[in-house]
């Protein structure tokens, strides 16, 4: 049956041979099943002080696909999604063991330079955090910081095509120059979302984006992830299990510190492996 | 039944007991003002703010050489005290979460609270006696250390208030450390930090037991700030301890430049932050 046999379960299951016949459902182009994975975890263990927050957490994201993480508050989901840019490092008392890969470096690493691995994984929050500055100059703040651009009109460039993936565009481009606290919350989230596209990374980190936003501005921002896998690997936590199975095409559920179960988000909420799964999934605890 | 009356009586007593200790406070603050407008508005005239003192008897003697005096070695003092205290309240809230941090915390709290004289008698004898001679520039640095202790300790609150999710915003798209904590952490905490900096100075512009020892004063015109210089504080007990009633009139009249610049100072903060926060 798995035709990457070799992989344990919990890493990958079979999702190259269900990836091939997705994709040639979807989109017969792409060649996502013979792409090496573009994260990968193995043995991750991490500590608040003395409490261990993630379990020998062992998992594989792969490129150009949206993996979800799922399950209830405190099961280490956002603290994983952390370890992946390594934000976790600005909160004292903290520690990982274990291996976290991108492109096959260890991220962890000594001598590993933080800040370009946050450029290339970029993250958007909970709660929308733009700086209280102007629109145009929240999407360009990445851009400037970097030197990512030579000119005033290649910085304008790039900020309206972040913008425009981001798709807020139509709603902000005639008021640019207007406070980013001037937007609604959801298009608050958007901005960020652009902010964090600005600068071109390859893994875009989403921590609960949609929690604080109604449910036509989370519609948009669910079209737009669906979009983004094209260009992006997108890693979401969300606690709303609708949510994952709508964008993600694989889908982690964490309990307790412990990965229960990574499967196909198709199969995970159709027939899961394990009984826990399904028991969350149902809504029978949690 | 009685119970229930008693405690209704009890509340209503200590409310308006505590209503008049509050307005007691505030009723003295009224009383001086009063009091030195009465007292100085007489004395006060164009002549008396453009002029520098003239010998007894003559006319249109001022306070111009004090103005200047307290506007240079306020400066003085804000060119020391300022950055120090900005830096160092940058240091305690964004890196000052440890015991050394604590430490510093304390030791800037008891510099707040060390009496101004001892700033004085400390700059003197760092500075003064070594030099030789009073100055303008000895007075700026007991000044400037008056200051730092207040800025850091503003500068950190102020900082506080900027929510973390704005510096992971910095971080997370690749800012290292110290662009995130001057770009933004800094920037979106400016106005609370130039706030708490005006505070500084409205509290340190009427100092006067630290230029005692430092600028001491002068009867004349200067900005060398090698030499002794003059003050609107010193000015103000130079005049008062004089046995001449004109003098007196005098010290009244700058006692009330004085405090309508620091009241000015102050209002013009709680304006300036009022409209700011009204803005978010």
């Amino acid at each position: 049956m798995h035709s990457s046999g070799s992989v344990s379960p919990a890493v990958l299951p079979s999702v190259s041979e269900f990836q091939l016949r997705r994709q040639s459902e979807r989109e017969p182009d792409a060649e996502q099943s013979t792409a090496p994975a573009k994260m990968k975890l193995e043995n991750l263990n991490f500590y608040y002080g003395k409490t261990r927050a993630l379990k020998d957490i062992t998992l594989s994201i792969p490129p150009n696909q949206v993996t979800a993480f799922i399950g209830p508050s405190g099961c280490g989901k956002s603290t994983l999604l952390r370890t992946l840019n390594r934000m976790n490092d600005v909160i004292p008392g903290t520690r990982v063991e274990g291996h976290v890969e991108l492109d096959g470096e260890d991220i962890y690493a000594p001598g590993t330079d933080v800040v370009s691995l946050r450029r290339r994984a970029g993250m958007v929050f909970q709660k929308s955090n733009p700086f209280p500055r102007s629109i145009f100059d929240n999407v360009a703040y990445g851009l400037r910081i970097n030197n990512l651009t030579h000119s005033k009109s290649e910085l304008a460039e790039r900020v309206e095509a972040s913008l425009k993936a981001a798709a807020i565009w139509d709603e902000v481009k005639d008021r640019l120059k207007e406070s980013a606290y001037g937007l609604s919350g959801g298009q608050q989230q958007r901005l960020c979302i652009a902010r964090a596209l600005a600068v071109e990374p390859e893994v875009v980190l989403m921590d609960e984006p949609c929690s604080a936003l109604d449910p036509i501005a989370t519609q948009k921002i669910e079209e737009l992830i669906v979009d983004l896998k094209q260009r992006y690997t997108i890693v979401i936590v969300t606690h709303n299990m609708q949510q994952a199975a709508r964008v993600s095409d694989l889908t982690a559920f964490f309990w307790l510190g412990e990965m229960i179960e990574f499967n196909i988000t198709e199969k995970m909420f159709t027939k899961p492996d394990k009984q826990m799964t399904e028991d969350y999934i149902t809504g029978r605890f949690g | 039944m009685r119970s229930l009356t008693r405690r209704k009586l009890l509340n209503n007593t200590m409310t308006v007991l505590t209503g008049l200790c509050s307005l007691f406070a505030v009723a003295s603050l009224f009383f001086i003002l009063g009091y030195i407008f009465l007292a100085g508005v007489r004395g006060l005239s164009l002549s008396f703010l453009v002029n520098s003192p003239k010998p007894i008897g003559e006319p249109n003697s001022g306070i111009a050489n004090a103005i200047v005096g307290s506007v240079i070695l306020i400066t003085l003092g804000s060119l020391i005290g300022m950055p120090v205290g900005i830096l160092g309240g940058i240091y305690l809230s964004e890196f000052g979460s440890n015991k050394f941090g604590l430490l510093l915390r304390f030791l800037i709290d008891t510099l707040t609270g060390t009496p101004s004289i001892i700033v004085g008698v400390f700059v003197w004898t760092v500075m003064v006696r070594p030099m030789g001679h009073f100055s303008a520039l000895s007075g700026g640095v007991a000044l400037g250390i008056m200051m730092m202790p207040i800025v850091a300790r503003t500068t950190e609150e102020m900082i506080r208030l900027v929510p973390h999710s704005l510096r992971e915003a910095g971080l997370a798209l690749g800012a290292p450390r110290w662009r995130v904590t001057l770009g933004i952490v800094l920037r979106t905490a400016a106005s609370g930090v130039a706030t708490g900096a005006m505070l500084a100075i409205a509290r340190i512009a009427g100092e006067t037991a630290p230029l005692l020892f430092t600028a001491l004063g002068l009867n004349y015109l200067s900005t060398n700030v090698l030499g002794q210089m003059a003050s609107l504080p010193f000015q103000i007990y130079y005049y008062a301890q004089s046995p001449y009633e004109e003098w007196h009139d005098m010290a009244w009249a700058a006692t009330l430049v004085l405090v309508t610049m620091i009241l000015a100072l102050n209002i013009a903060v709680r304006v300036l932050t009022r409209n700011r926060y009204q803005q978010a």
